[in-house]
């Protein structure tokens, strides 16, 4: 059982990570991009090209894959995304859609459509295994890495979200765009810098999890409602909300499938219903905030 | 008072051009027999986007599982097909029927919540129902979907041909006769509700409308319709399987209608022509490939607007603010 | 006004469309290759569309006197528009043979079509039994799933294996895998521990592996289908399942040529038994193996790819015996009953059933000049389908 809610922790961890971006640039630019997917599924595929290719080890690629998807956000961001900012919101989900059909077809042109595989350096391929019996705590040390990670990431976002400028310009623009406008905080800026950054986080995310979750150019297509149930039950306002959105999908997912495997798709879907018809503003939403 | 209802039914009369082309329309399996499977198909995406804009376009819900009805039409309209007896009227009755049931028991989740909540919502709604569609696969077959649905003639003269034709017309029959009952719907009092409902809900209460209540019968409405969309594909193609549950089905829907444009009806069938004809085109030209282009096409579409793009010699003029289309 | 302008738009459109659908009438054979070349089951689509043109690229494109043309469309898995597209093909491109279906419900859709135009049907990649019961039509050159499990489920008593827990795909296949592995495993004395089915939509095998793991049988028996198998080995290697001395045995799906090289050491040892390996030690594998990847990139043919290649020969050998004369009917008597040598090694056509019959082999995951393979070291003859003798 332990091992269950630590695989359910792993699991949910890597999808905070990846989803996190898209709660933050929902919230804060009030555009829905479901190209989202598509970032992590480019910060996957650097670290496996770069790993078989290059021979980079593992460890490296991961600040990689990271850059090399925040480089292409913020590119996108300046270029493609700005216009639409202001469009209605189903012609942002038009334009995202359209963005993940070409990244897609791109990857699969490119790279065949194969999954890919991550070949991880020995150090991580081991496994710990603490107790006895039903209280047996099987670690697999990827996860362990995971969770590590991810844990360490969250303490610096919400460092960064709450002791520095510009986390106090971003939940200044989050609250009211133009009052923040008004007091003289460029708001482009901090646009630009937000969604790269969370574009950057969804590619370590898409790094992280090409070997538990595998990777290959459908992607961004399978993972998108998963991503969508983290910012839609954990809300937009804060990190912590959809962290503990992710981390409850994660554990749910996994114990489901576990103690009742027969029901396995079921769980996650109705508790998601549950949830936002009980709370439709997600779960953990300020009171106050959109 | 009456001036109100006098705009009302001016608006909702039948312009000159309309009938010249629904008269193109119909002929159209006539004139070009070759055709007439992808016009029975692009008809019955039509009727699905059509369905789905009475509560998006009109009634401002947002809605990803709206393929949850269109399931449920057609899986109805097969059993029916297999298990009692093979009349394809009757058959369209029954999934319409059993669409309408659902989406009245589903209307009671779409209710509260922003954009995004209903979004999910209505989304998990469908995967469920594809979940227990695979699990009770001793009825409905399961993943290999439910085979051998042989349909009886219609109205006991016109059998289902191999070419389509038939088929091609019973869609676009049914397609016109929602279409007209989704008119005079929009164009009522009723529908005006509705707008008022989609463009600000809290003074929409204000005035007393019933808003909780309006919601629910178009939602049902809505989901009869999809249900009709839905038992005519299982109908016409003969089977039916865990496919039409899927999320990319309301998720193409949702980009047909986006496409051709929300809150007008003609909206869903002029986005069905242009992405079924652009996707049958681009894949033929080339079958691995072509999603490239679909989704380049949205990209330019949504980034030019739409508007400029058809007319392509604006294409270089710098756009004036960003408006809206 | 915008509006109206898109309304004429769309009917300039659809009569440009029109225009554009002239075809000659000539003696042209058509072959109509419907396959998933997008979305989940894309890889089956390109091992399939690359062994097919491989092997008109090595016997030409003139068979018995008439040009052979292919004529290739995606499906993308969703079997209304495979229907709709066989429809067009048949009725529209007039074509001679319809070929491909990389899924189950595909072919089962398309099968009235077959019959209602008499046109032959090869199913070069759906396995599921009933497949060749829907139409007197349909010839199949890939596999069935219960002729792997069912040689599986012999060969794992006899060697040590005694109590197995089952993990398969919960769709057609994957429950036609199951069924028939515990059929014979329990027939053979052996005992099954539980059966667990995955949702196609899972993402993680974890919660599943680790059920298997607190279950401890001797053996885990795995289906996935092909592209799934890389994730379900890694998961296995991860929970430390090959420590805690549970072996991986199950179809050749989980070792699946296309992926085995990427899967690294830790697959080494598995024991599997499928139809075909791209290290089967013949002359012909070799050549077809050699050339495939030379075509492809260095692409590794798998068990789809030679379910494409020998369908085309069974095509090609139809459409000669005929001297390119006669309808549907004559090309599917001569598609009956062919006797050959494929890549894979000898198979044959049965003439009732018109399913493949062929040899299974058990193989095991080894090193072979410094590539992983599934090398074969016992053979099971001539299987035919359990699934139809019932």
């Amino acid at each position: 059982m332990l091992t269950i809610l630590f695989d359910g922790i792993a699991y949910g961890m890597l999808l905070f990570i990846l989803a996190v971006g898209l709660a933050v640039t929902m919230g804060l630019m009030n555009f829905i991009n479901l190209a989202h997917g598509a970032f992590a599924m480019l910060g996957g595929y650097i670290t496996v090209l770069l790993m078989q290719r290059l021979g980079v080890p593992f460890l490296a690629c991961l600040p990689l894959a990271f850059a090399g998807a925040a480089l292409l956000g913020a590119l996108l961001e300046r270029t493609l995304y700005r216009p639409l900012y202001h469009k209605p919101h189903l012609d942002q989900v038009l334009f995202s859609i359209g963005l993940t059909f070409m990244a897609v077809a791109t990857a699969d042109y490119f790279l065949g459509s194969s999954q890919q595989m991550v070949q991880l350096p020995q150090w991580l391929k081991g496994r710990t295994e603490l107790g006895e019996g039903a209280w047996m705590l099987g670690m697999g040390h990827y996860r362990l890495f995971i969770i590590a990670l991810c844990a360490a990431l969250t303490v610096g976002l919400q460092h960064v979200l709450t002791r520095t400028r510009f986390g106090s310009r971003l939940r200044a623009s989050v609250d009211d765009q133009r009052v923040a406008a008004g007091l003289g905080i460029n708001v482009n800026h901090v646009f630009l810098g937000t969604f790269a950054v969370g574009s950057g986080l969804a590619g370590l995310g898409g790094a992280l999890g090409a070997e538990v979750l595998g990777l290959d150019p459908s992607f961004p297509l399978k993972f998108m409602i998963y991503f969508l149930i983290v910012v839609a039950v954990g809300g937009t306002s804060s990190i912590t909300g959809p962290l503990l959105a992710a981390l409850l999908l994660g554990i749910a997912d996994v114990a489901g499938k576990y103690y009742i495997p027969k029901m396995g798709g079921f769980i996650v879907y109705s508790l998601m219903i549950l949830i936002l018809v009980w709370r439709p503003q997600g779960l953990f939403v300020r009171k106050g905030g959109r | 008072m009456v001036g109100a209802q006098n705009s009302l039914l001016q608006s909702g009369r039948w312009r000159g051009w309309e009938y010249p082309l629904w008269a193109l329309a119909f002929a159209l399996p006539w004139l070009l027999p070759r055709q007439a499977l992808i016009i029975n198909e692009i008809a019955i995406v039509a009727l699905f986007a059509v369905a789905l804009d009475l509560i998006l376009g009109f009634s401002g819900i947002v809605s990803l599982g709206h393929a949850a009805f269109f399931g449920m039409g057609a899986y109805a309209a097969a059993l029916f097909a297999k298990l009692v007896m093979p009349d394809p009227l009757l058959g369209l009755l029954v999934g319409v029927a059993a669409a309408a049931v659902l989406g009245a028991v589903c209307s009671a989740t779409i209710l509260r919540g922003t954009d995004l909540t209903r979004l999910m919502v209505t989304l998990g709604v469908g995967l469920i129902l594809m979940e227990l569609a695979n699990k009770l696969d001793w009825l409905t077959g399961g993943a290999d979907g439910l085979q051998g649905v042989v349909m009886g003639s219609l109205l006991g003269r016109f059998d289902f041909d191999l070419g389509g034709q038939t088929a091609a017309w019973y869609s676009m029959s049914v397609l016109l006769v929602v279409f007209v009952v989704a008119r005079r719907l929009v164009r009522s009092p009723f529908g005006a509700t509705l707008k008022a409902i989609r463009d600000n809900r809290l003074r929409a209460m204000a005035v007393g409308i019933a808003v909780n209540s309006r919601l629910s019968l178009v939602y049902t409405v809505a989901a009869a319709a999809a249900g009709a969309a839905g038992a005519l594909l299982a109908q016409t193609t003969g089977f039916a399987s865990l496919d039409v549950f899927e999320f990319h089905r309301s998720a193409d829907v949702m980009l047909i209608l986006v496409i051709g444009g929300v809150g007008w009806l003609y909206g869903g069938v002029t986005g069905a022509i242009v992405f079924k004809l652009m996707q049958d085109f681009v894949s033929g030209i080339t079958p691995q490939y072509w999603t490239f282009w679909i989704g380049f096409f949205l990209v330019v579409l949504v980034s030019v607007g739409r508007e400029r793009l058809i007319r392509p010699w604006t294409w270089w003029r710098r756009a004036a603010t960003g408006g809206k289309t | 006004m915008y509006k109206k302008s898109l309304l004429r738009a769309a009917a300039l459109a659809t009569l440009a469309f029109a225009a554009m659908q002239a075809h000659a009438q000539d003696n042209k054979f058509r072959i109509g290759l419907i396959l998933p070349m997008t979305g989940q089951q894309a890889s089956t689509g390109r091992q399939v569309e690359a062994a097919v043109k491989l092997y008109m690229a090595q016997n030409g494109d003139t068979v018995g006197g008439r040009k052979v043309e292919l004529i290739v469309k995606d499906d993308t898995s969703i079997p209304d528009v495979t229907k709709r597209l066989a429809q067009e093909l048949v009725v529209n491109d007039k074509v001679n043979v319809l070929a491909g279906f990389g899924i189950t419900p595909s072919a089962l859709a398309t099968a009235p079509i077959a019959t209602q135009s008499k046109t032959p049907l090869v199913v070069m990649a759906a396995a599921t039994s009933s497949i060749t019961q829907a139409s007197p039509y349909i010839v199949r050159t890939s596999f069935t799933l219960p002729q792997a499990a069912v040689s599986m489920a012999d060969w794992a008593p006899k060697n040590g294996i005694k109590k197995v827990v089952t993990l398969v795909s919960d769709y057609g296949p994957g429950l036609d895998a199951e069924k028939y592995f515990v059929e014979r495993f329990l027939f053979n004395g052996g005992q099954v521990a539980e059966s667990l089915r995955v949702p196609m939509r899972n993402p993680d095998f974890a919660p599943f592996l680790q059920k298997v793991r607190d279950l401890k049988p001797d053996a885990l028996f795995v289906f996935v289908p092909s592209g799934a198998g890389a994730a379900v080995m890694k998961q296995f290697l991860e929970r430390g399942m090959d420590k805690a001395g549970i072996k991986l045995i199950g179809t050749g799906d989980v070792t699946d040529d296309d992926q085995l090289n990427d899967m690294g050491d830790g697959a080494l040892g598995v024991v599997t038994s499928h139809h075909y390996s791209a290290a089967h030690p013949s002359a012909l594998n070799k050549k077809f193996v050699d050339a495939f990847q030379k075509a492809n990139k260095g692409l590794r043919p798998n068990f789809m790819a030679v379910g494409g290649y020998d369908g085309m020969r069974v095509i090609y050998e139809a459409l000669k015996a005929t001297k390119g004369q006669g309808g549907g009917d004559a090309l599917l008597a001569a598609m009956k009953g062919q006797i050959f040598e494929s890549p894979r090694g000898p198979m044959f056509i049965d003439a009732q059933t018109r399913d493949v019959v062929q040899n299974i082999y058990l193989r095991k995951v080894q090193k072979q000049d410094g590539q992983l393979y599934n090398v074969e070291f016992d053979t099971i003859k001539d299987v035919k389908d359990p699934g139809k003798n019932k």
